[in-house]
């Protein structure tokens, strides 16, 4: 009599009894479906934007390249390194070389100001000063129009991201900062890596320009391979004649984006927790409601022989199909509405604009179905019991 | 009291079954002390006034609430001793109900709503599909088998109820005010066929009713007054 089968295809009737009902409460379910799909939609929205964010920033940084600031810096804009130290780092082991020498770039960068395309207001961009290894250094940058600058003069390449986020940055525009006037000969991409934020130039032009004398910021290295990191680290650092942080490229950019990343994590949990709990109370009502307008036929079903853990399952299945309804509109919204939409935030750490684009992710829905399935459980959990609790004899006269 | 005991052939057996309903602070009694057998094959009316306990005495029968003292054999088993799931398993065994309002599940066809019962059992579908035919059959609608109870007359909504109550062929049929919402006419249809269902094919019936026109139909009728059964009608 009783077996799983038995029990199953009598959940399959309840449920089915429940989900035929709906036109008869349609109001009330597609509020509750459309509540938990704004949770799902504005949760996962909003942590878009945090990975989004994470991604351009450790997009470009490959295992086997190393960025060496000075010591107790947090990141480029506080650490200066000077020439002799420059060459002492691009000539410790375990540092790629080709033909021309390591494949080391002391780089130094500015903050210039420039209008963004969508407000008009101003906001910070790096300007980059380079060395010739830059391009090996980084092998994810590509130059997608126009051309490379020529060393020794005062143009600029200009980040396709910061070109989408900045006016004026177009090829042959200039750029004009105090009495110097940049003209912009091509555009690079950078595998959506952070560098397409920048601005690139000649580090010596720069120097000249900005009277940083013989000084850099920064040491962008590619080592043998990602393993010679430890040997490149250990070299630097035993080395007396320097005082340099070294890490690896992935872990600097980690670092610069988890601030931002934090906060706009936390925020949208925080969203979207209070959301989801104005959800929860929906269901609970739905399903409340889907419970009495039902009391006679759930007596009736107890009273046929129908068992209560059947109805309990059944209550709360529907009210997880309902949630993941929801959780499914609500992800496809968040996926349509934001995914690759474009923005720039201001990166706390070096104060600069930081193209990137929201991305949802499929790590990013899966976390929304599972806010929707908590949201159903809880909605559902409640009505569920009292479903299994009516008393029959008195429910089946209910009209 | 109302009963002498039949011994051999006892279906049901009512023991010194008293019912306490608590509202509130103030405990209602509405059944004190009752004893009922209902033998095998019996066509039993319960007669009395609104509030005399005839539907608490049914639910009892039935199985579907439990007394506050006494004891409840069907066929020789105490069920009101047994746990709520298998209590559930023993209604869809051996009761069949028939409601008042008929109770039938508004999105499902007539034929659906017979084979409900069924999707308890082990029956496959083409079984259940046999069963539900002649159930329906037995009730007279096997024309209207796809109809939803909103397109059927009251009188054929209840006998949709009767083949549900029949269909799994079970040992007791319980019926609360059959006829209770129904006009002569069909309402003596309703009769009619209870009496065939008691005459023709055996089944033990037993019916609550106030109205003594579907009471003449039953081969016994026992009265019910203050939680006490009498075989005298209430003045």
């Amino acid at each position: 009599m009783a077996g799983p089968l038995n029990w199953i295809s009598q959940i399959s009737s309840i449920t089915k009894f429940g989900l035929m009902s709906i036109p008869q409460r349609r109001g009330a379910v597609a509020s509750t479906v459309i509540g938990i799909a704004g949770v799902v939609a504005v949760l996962v929205g909003v942590l878009s934007i945090a990975v989004g964010f994470k991604q351009v920033m450790t997009a470009s940084a490959s295992p086997d390249a190393a960025i060496v600031l000075r010591s107790g810096s947090d990141s480029e804009m506080v650490s200066g390194l000077g020439r002799a130290e420059t060459v002492l780092i691009g000539d410790a082991p375990g540092v790629a070389r080709d033909a021309q020498g390591p494949l080391s770039s002391a780089e130094l960068f500015v903050m210039i100001n420039l209008p963004k395309r969508t407000t008009g207001t101003d906001a910070n961009v790096p300007l980059r000063g380079v060395d010739r290894a830059a391009l090996q250094v980084r092998d994810s940058v590509k130059i997608t129009s126009g051309r490379m600058f020529e060393w020794g003069k005062n143009e600029v390449i200009v980040g396709v991201g910061a070109a989408q986020e900045f006016s004026g940055l177009g090829v042959d525009s200039k750029v004009v900062v105090g009495q110097y006037e940049w003209p912009v000969v091509g555009t690079f991409s950078a595998k959506g890596g952070i560098a397409e934020s920048e601005i690139w130039t000649d580090a010596k032009v720069l120097q000249a320009a900005y009277n940083r004398g013989d000084s850099f910021q920064s040491v962008y290295t590619r080592l043998n391979s990602p393993a010679s990191f430890q040997q490149f680290k250990d070299g630097l650092t035993s080395n007396p004649q320097l005082n340099v942080k070294v890490l690896r490229q992935s872990e600097y950019y980690a670092e610069e984006s988890r601030v931002i990343t934090t906060l706009i994590t936390t925020l949208g949990i925080l969203i979207a927790g209070l959301m989801a709990l104005g959800a929860v109370f929906g269901a609970l009502n739905t399903m409340y409601s889907s419970v009495s307008a039902r009391t006679r036929e759930i007596a009736t079903l107890r009273a046929l022989g129908f068992g209560s853990g059947a109805v309990v399952v059944s209550v709360l299945l529907e009210s997880l199909l309902l949630a993941l309804l929801g959780g499914a509109i609500g992800g496809s919204l968040a996926y349509f509405a934001f995914n690759n939409f474009h923005t720039s935030t201001m990166n706390f750490q070096t104060f600069s604009q930081v193209a990137f684009a929201f991305k949802v992710t499929p790590e990013l829905l899966v976390q929304g179905i599972i806010w929707s399935v908590l949201i159903g459980m809880i909605g559902g959990l409640f009505p569920a019991i009292r479903a299994a609790r009516l008393p029959i004899a008195a429910a089946l006269r209910e009209l | 009291m109302s009963e002498t005991k039949s011994g051999n052939g006892t279906l049901v057996g009512i023991d010194g079954v008293q019912k306490v309903f608590q509202r509130g602070s103030e405990k209602i009694h509405v059944l004190a002390d009752l004893n009922l057998q209902v033998r095998t094959g019996e066509f039993l009316a319960l007669m009395g006034p609104s509030g005399s306990g005839k539907s608490t005495l049914l639910n009892l029968i039935g199985g579907l609430d439990r007394p506050t003292r006494g004891s409840v054999s069907i066929a020789g088993e105490r069920i009101e001793q047994l746990s709520d799931r298998r209590l559930a398993a023993w209604r869809a065994r051996h009761v069949g109900f028939v409601f008042q309002l008929y109770n039938l599940m508004p999105t499902l066809a007539a034929d659906r709503n017979v084979e409900l019962p069924l999707l308890l059992t082990h029956l496959s579908k083409s079984e259940r599909r046999k069963h539900v035919e002649t159930a329906l059959a037995m009730v007279g609608l096997s024309h209207r088998a796809k109809h939803h109870p909103r397109t059927l007359s009251g009188g054929e909504q209840q006998r949709v109820g009767i083949a549900r109550a029949i269909v799994t062929d079970p040992t007791l049929l319980l019926c609360d005010e059959p006829t209770g919402d129904l006009d002569r006419k069909a309402g003596d249809e309703i009769l009619t066929l209870l009496e065939a269902l008691n005459r023709e094919h055996g089944k033990t019936i037993i019916m609550v009713t106030h109205d003594p026109h579907a009471s003449a139909r039953a081969s016994r009728t026992v009265h019910l007054n203050k939680g006490q059964l009498s075989n005298e009608p209430v003045k």
